[in-house]
């Protein structure tokens, strides 16, 4: 049995896993990927000693830092947790993959994805125009009409890097634009942008690729269909909480409620980072609230003894 | 056992950066289209490939699209 678990390694878990190996907790990292969020960043200018830097850049020192103490931090990628239960002194945990891992304490730090449609055609045509990353699939759409799907500032900075690129932008959102001002201003004064917002996409169409998307006004239940060549889906974020929402309290937005100490409701289970419902998901906010669990679960550990 | 890959990339996508290293750190040689730039390129991605997303990985008859280190160590054999 571990004396700690640290699920996830992003920010919040990476930097949990450096505290517990200086506190020489005997420690294991799971997590199905190394980087987490910032992975797909690509400048970062906000957090504190690099005035620039990569995300992906930035998350290879955090895994260098981490595998600085092998003795004391056991490293397994490619491992999902699938759910989490309380044992008799500790937690235990199965991961997709079948194996099971035992902790006295653990520390759930699974970071947030994107949110799905959940649309027909959807799932169809990922990679074939259906995407979530508009920085790396954008400038594949040179010339075309494409669709970008949310209201929020990552939506609005897809639909501003398409409107340099494609023909026409469409910008689809469930409710009135929500994103920063400024963008909100730069975006909707392109020629080649129309908004619909107060709409619902219903379908995905296309026969081996997206050739359409079919909508529909939220008010009148008009519906329409577009001829567009790429769909852009940028609605926002849903926690990584399922696998332990049967042991703690989530709010209503799906995050694991912990309080200003990490603590869970659950004794010995701490949460850190996006996954839980702290105020600014910021990767400097995630690192601190990873080092706060890794103390935090290294004072229960103690107390334990 | 020497195979073609090429990986088709944008020059803004971290999961292509992602990819090459991976690619790199287990010395598998690959050829790399910047499918912004080359034309021929995106059309071959299109077209053989049937995709339009990146990096879109292709050797022997599999065409990976995105990057899953787990899926790419299976389909290499590594």
């Amino acid at each position: 049995m571990y004396e700690l678990i640290i699920v996830g390694a992003g920010p919040a878990g990476m930097t949990a896993a450096v505290y517990a190996a200086r506190k020489r907790l005997n420690t294991l990292l799971i997590s199905d990927d190394v980087g987490g969020q910032p992975i797909t960043t690509v400048g970062i200018e906000n957090y504190m000693g690099y005035q620039f830097i990569e995300g992906p850049e930035l998350m290879q020192k955090f895994e260098e830092q981490v595998r600085q103490f092998p003795s004391d931090v056991k490293v397994q990628v490619g491992q999902k947790a699938e759910s989490l239960s309380r044992i008799d002194g500790g937690f235990e945990i199965k991961t997709d993959k079948g194996e099971i891992h035992r902790a006295k304490a653990v520390i759930f730090a699974t970071g947030k994805r994107p949110r799905k449609l959940n649309v027909l055609g959807e799932k169809e045509f990922l990679g074939r125009g259906v995407t979530y990353c508009a920085i790396c699939d954008g400038p594949l759409f040179a010339g075309e009409n494409v669709a970008v799907i949310g209201g929020g500032n990552s939506a609005l900075e897809a639909a501003e890097d398409m409107i340099r690129i494609a023909q026409h932008v469409y910008l689809i959102s469930l409710t009135p634009l929500t994103g920063d001002r400024i963008l909100i201003d730069k975006v909707t004064g392109a020629s080649n942008l129309t908004v619909f917002v107060d709409h619902e996409i219903l379908e995905i169409k296309g026969k081996g690729r997206v050739e359409g998307i079919k909508i529909r006004d939220l008010k009148s239940k008009q519906q329409r269909e577009l001829d567009v060549g790429g769909v852009f889906i940028e609605i926002g974020l849903i926690p990584n909480s399922e696998a332990i929402k049967a042991i703690t309290t989530l709010n209503r937005f799906g995050e694991v409620e912990v309080n200003y100490a990490n603590e869970t409701g659950v004794p010995g289970l701490f949460a850190a980072g996006d996954v839980t419902n702290v105020p600014e998901k910021q990767i400097v906010v995630a690192a601190g609230e990873g080092a706060k669990a890794a103390l935090q679960a290294h004072r229960y550990l103690q107390r334990l003894k | 056992m020497t195979r073609e890959v090429k990986i088709y990339t944008t020059p803004g996508c971290p999961y292509c950066k992602m990819a090459k290293k991976f690619l790199g750190d287990n010395d598998i040689k690959y050829q790399e289209f910047n499918v912004v730039e080359d034309k021929a390129a995106r059309d071959e991605m299109r077209n053989k490939c049937s995709s339009l997303g990146v990096p879109t990985i292709c050797f022997d008859d599999e065409v990976l699209v995105g990057f899953d280190e787990a899926q790419l160590r299976e389909k290499l054999g590594l």
